[in-house]
């Protein structure tokens, strides 16, 4: 079973790239303590997900690369065919020439619907090239206008035109103190949107990852770079191949088979099914042992909490709403995501 | 990616524009060795075939032939531009691309923007249309004008008004230079203010200039240098302040080094939209997120450093004493001082070998020192450019939408005031077709309408912070 990424704005081209670059380069590691049949398994199992292979030639991502200027796209793919390991089909992108301004209704309201032909035609010729499809994993920011406004769209269309595949969105939440001025709006009215198409949201929070880097790692200049590729090493952990919930010797078909999991995302189950474990004796990245955890918990209460109430505290005073209706996103519909997320908010609130 | 064009209106606008124009190609001369036509350069410059002798077709890919800026030239003088057309520049401007006329406007807002604007619009649209469709993919326009005379003030804003008109979707970022008080042009408070209203109603951004910080600018490296401090060690084509690479040969002339400023300030403003980093910065970035409200969007910019020093390895102190220099108000580019006025909105541009923890660590330690409104107290917006400005390793430019630019507006206010109340000099104006009292007191009304924007932020500084109650959800 495979899955199609799509890659959406500059950072989820970056981070992209460098959840391949973690892929590959685990499939050619050390296997560890697992023998070489095993590893064989592994490899093939790891392959059919991520990448096309084509005769003589290094395999090829199964992505979609989708940015509204060229700048960074062009980096991403001439930087993975260097690697020499792998490589992008340079016919799976689509770019524009001038972003989107930081501006969430810049990227949902005008870039989506122009774009959307071409973008979905991209897709749809990604997922036929899967013998089976599992389903789809976008990777976006909240803060800016691509990855968060183009990126909600996309996203709506990927259910539209896939109403049974399984869609797991990345997000990425941006440092506290601002990367983007307008970023608690973006993010508001991303979060909002994909609540309503998304299967699945995966998060990971800048501050939390420049922690690890600075106080895990040791890290002195902490570069994006650096924190891309701690993103990339636990996303790897968590898509590489496992056996099967029954356990015995076959490798889960599916990666994201494990987030279907049900008891993953509601706490009215028993709390022994509440958890589960997958696990493997090939080793990922050259780590002797490792375990990564993915949990639906109150912990992103906060963030969440306080995100809302940045952006309510901003739009009380109307400050940048000129910058979003001229693009046809009008206070009402900012009402409508801050209601939606206050229900998100109360929902977990409630759980204690 | 996406193009911009430079129009450089008067004396003052064709001479920063000039020497935009030179550190630009040494920028992109220092970054780009192969002499390809690369996407960067295509942001300011098409690359021209004139084989054939004059302006052939463009060449989109490949090697460099000749390259052309994306100009219009505007002067109702010759004198300006003409030099330009016969010093060292003369083959990256095309020659069609001007529009002059031989008299001046006599200090007159009224002359330039009436008498003139009425004459030239056609050739000015005709002009404009030709820049925009040698670009693919036209972004913005870059209007550099001084606002205290006749023909960069009084034409400048009626191109302006053009731009607005022909090109309503091209963001339009004007550099503005004001007049100081002793300026020795008297009707200049009647130029700015009547000026300013049309920056008020029809810019998407303004960059404020004042010569009396270009000139404490320059004064200040001068000592720095000649007091022995820095001896030799201080790599010359490094000031911020300095033409050493570019084409000019000849002596500088008085207003170069402070005009290189500005010429540096549109450079780094622009880099991160031709450079790739780790964080991009695009331009419609920029006014998306220092512009809260459409008529707030003066920005009070900063460069920093004003030198390098040439040793190489620089310490992460030296890096961090770039981030305090760019809140220090001797380092502003108008006479102001932010630190102690209250900011809507900041943004960050780093240039160089920076990386994000650099940037987080400076801002978490210059944060407390600083005055945020209320509604956006972690208000930054920032980007990292890798390639830095020609002699730096590293650079930073802060743009700040802050309530110091007041006291610039107050002042002009005051001195349109004093020869106002006196009709001093009215006459010149009001005999020009089209112009009327009402222009003045609109424009004037126009300004205090402004400085009373300013005024209510300011009354909320340092007030009791009352967050407004969260929507309440039925569970």
């Amino acid at each position: 079973m495979s899955i199609v990424t799509v890659q959406l704005g500059q950072c989820g081209n970056q981070i992209g790239h460098e959840v391949f670059n973690a892929i590959c380069s685990d499939v050619h590691g050390t296997h560890g303590l697992c023998s070489k049949k095993e590893n064989e398994s592994y490899h093939d199992a790891c392959k059919e997900r991520f990448f096309c292979e084509e005769e003589s030639e290094v395999p090829i991502a199964r992505a979609v690369l989708v940015d509204m200027e060229p700048k960074v796209i062009s980096q991403t793919l001439s930087m993975a065919a260097r690697s020499g390991y792998w490589k992008y089909d340079d016919r799976s992108r689509f770019c524009q020439k001038q972003g989107s301004g930081n501006n969430w209704a810049n990227g949902y309201s005008v870039h989506g619907p122009r774009h959307k032909e071409v973008i979905m035609n991209l897709v749809q010729k990604e997922a036929e090239k899967c013998d089976r499809l599992g389903g789809f994993f976008t990777i976006m920011s909240m803060a800016g206008g691509t990855g968060s406004g183009l990126g909600a769209f996309v996203t709506q269309c990927l259910r539209d035109a896939f109403p049974t595949s399984f869609i797991l969105n990345h997000v990425i939440w941006p440092y506290g103190t601002g990367e983007v001025i307008v970023q608690n709006y973006n993010s508001v009215l991303t979060l909002s949107h994909l609540y309503q198409s998304s299967d699945a949201l995966l998060v990971h929070e800048n501050d939390v990852i420049h922690k690890i880097c600075a106080q895990l790692m040791n890290i002195k200049q902490i570069s994006f770079r650096d924190v891309n590729q701690v993103i990339a090493h636990q996303l790897g952990s968590v898509f590489q191949p496992t056996y099967t919930a029954e356990g015995g010797l076959h490798y889960s078909r599916n990666p994201l088979g494990s987030f279907r999991d049900p008891s993953l995302y509601t706490s009215w189950l028993n709390p022994r099914d509440a958890f589960n474990a997958w696990k493997t004796p090939r080793a990922f990245n050259k780590y002797e042992k490792s375990a990564s955890l993915v949990s639906n918990s109150q912990f992103l209460l906060k963030p969440l909490d306080n995100v809302v109430g940045k952006a309510w505290n901003m739009f009380a005073s109307k400050a940048y709403i000129h910058q979003y209706t001229k693009f046809g996103i009008e206070e009402e519909d900012f009402l409508d995501s801050f209601t939606a997320l206050e229900q998100v908010i109360s929902s977990y609130t409630i759980l204690c | 990616m996406a193009q911009s064009v430079v129009v450089q209106v008067g004396q003052c606008g064709n001479q920063v524009g000039c020497r935009f124009w030179d550190l630009a190609l040494r920028e992109h001369a220092a970054v780009n060795k192969n002499g390809i036509y690369d996407e960067a350069l295509s942001s300011f410059f098409r690359n021209v075939d004139t084989r054939g002798g004059g302006d052939g077709p463009g060449i989109y890919k490949g090697k460099i032939c000749s390259l052309k800026a994306r100009a219009l030239l505007i002067d109702m003088e010759e004198g300006v531009v003409n030099e330009i057309l016969q010093g060292p520049l003369r083959d990256v401007f095309d020659s069609k691309q001007l529009i002059t006329d031989v008299s001046g406007s006599g200090n007159n807002w009224a002359v330039g923007h009436k008498l003139y604007g009425y004459q030239y619009r056609e050739k000015i649209v005709e002009k404009l249309r030709k820049t925009a469709e040698h670009c693919d993919c036209l972004q913005c326009f870059f209007i550099i004008h001084s606002m205290g005379g006749g023909t960069g003030s009084g034409l400048g804003t009626f191109v302006l008004n053009v731009l607005e008109d022909e090109f309503p979707e091209v963001y339009r970022f004007v550099t503005s230079v004001y007049p100081s008080g002793e300026d020795d042009v008297i009707t200049s408070p009647y130029n700015s203010v009547l000026a300013m209203k049309e920056l008020n109603e029809h810019a998407d951004c303004v960059l404020p200039i004042e010569n009396e910080s270009l000139f404490d600018i320059v004064n200040k490296i001068h000592q720095m240098i000649s007091s022995g401090k820095l001896g030799s060690t201080v790599k010359q084509n490094s000031l911020v302040t300095s033409s050493a690479g570019s084409a000019r040969t000849v002596q500088e002339k008085p207003f170069d080094a402070m005009n290189n400023i500005v010429a540096n300030l549109l450079l780094n403003l622009t880099s991160s939209a031709r450079f790739e980093g780790s964080l991009n910065m695009d331009l419609n970035e920029i006014s998306m997120n220092l512009v809260p409200f459409p008529r707030l969007h003066y920005l009070v910019s900063s460069l920093t450093p004003l030198y390098t020093l040439a040793d190489v390895n620089v310490p992460s102190r030296r890096l961090d004493q770039m981030f305090s220099d760019a809140f220090s108000r001797d380092h502003q580019l108008i006479q102001a001082d932010p630190k102690h006025s209250l900011y809507l909105a900041c943004a960050l541009l780093v240039r160089g070998n920076v990386q994000v923890s650099d940037l987080r660590r400076n801002i978490e330690r210059l944060k407390p020192s600083l005055h945020f409104v209320s509604w956006n107290q972690e208000g930054w917006k920032t980007g990292l450019c890798s390639v830095p400005p020609v002699g730096h390793s590293h650079s930073l430019l802060a743009l700040a939408n802050n309530t110091c630019v007041k006291p610039t507006f107050t002042e002009l206010k005051d001195r349109f005031m004093k020869l106002y109340k006196k009709k001093a000099h009215l006459h010149h104006y009001l005999h020009i077709d089209g112009m009327e009292q009402s222009c003045f007191s609109e424009a004037i009304s126009s300004l205090s309408d402004l400085i009373e924007e300013y005024n209510e932020l300011d009354a909320t500084k340092g007030g009791p912070r009352t967050d407004p109650s969260r929507l309440q959800i039925a569970v």
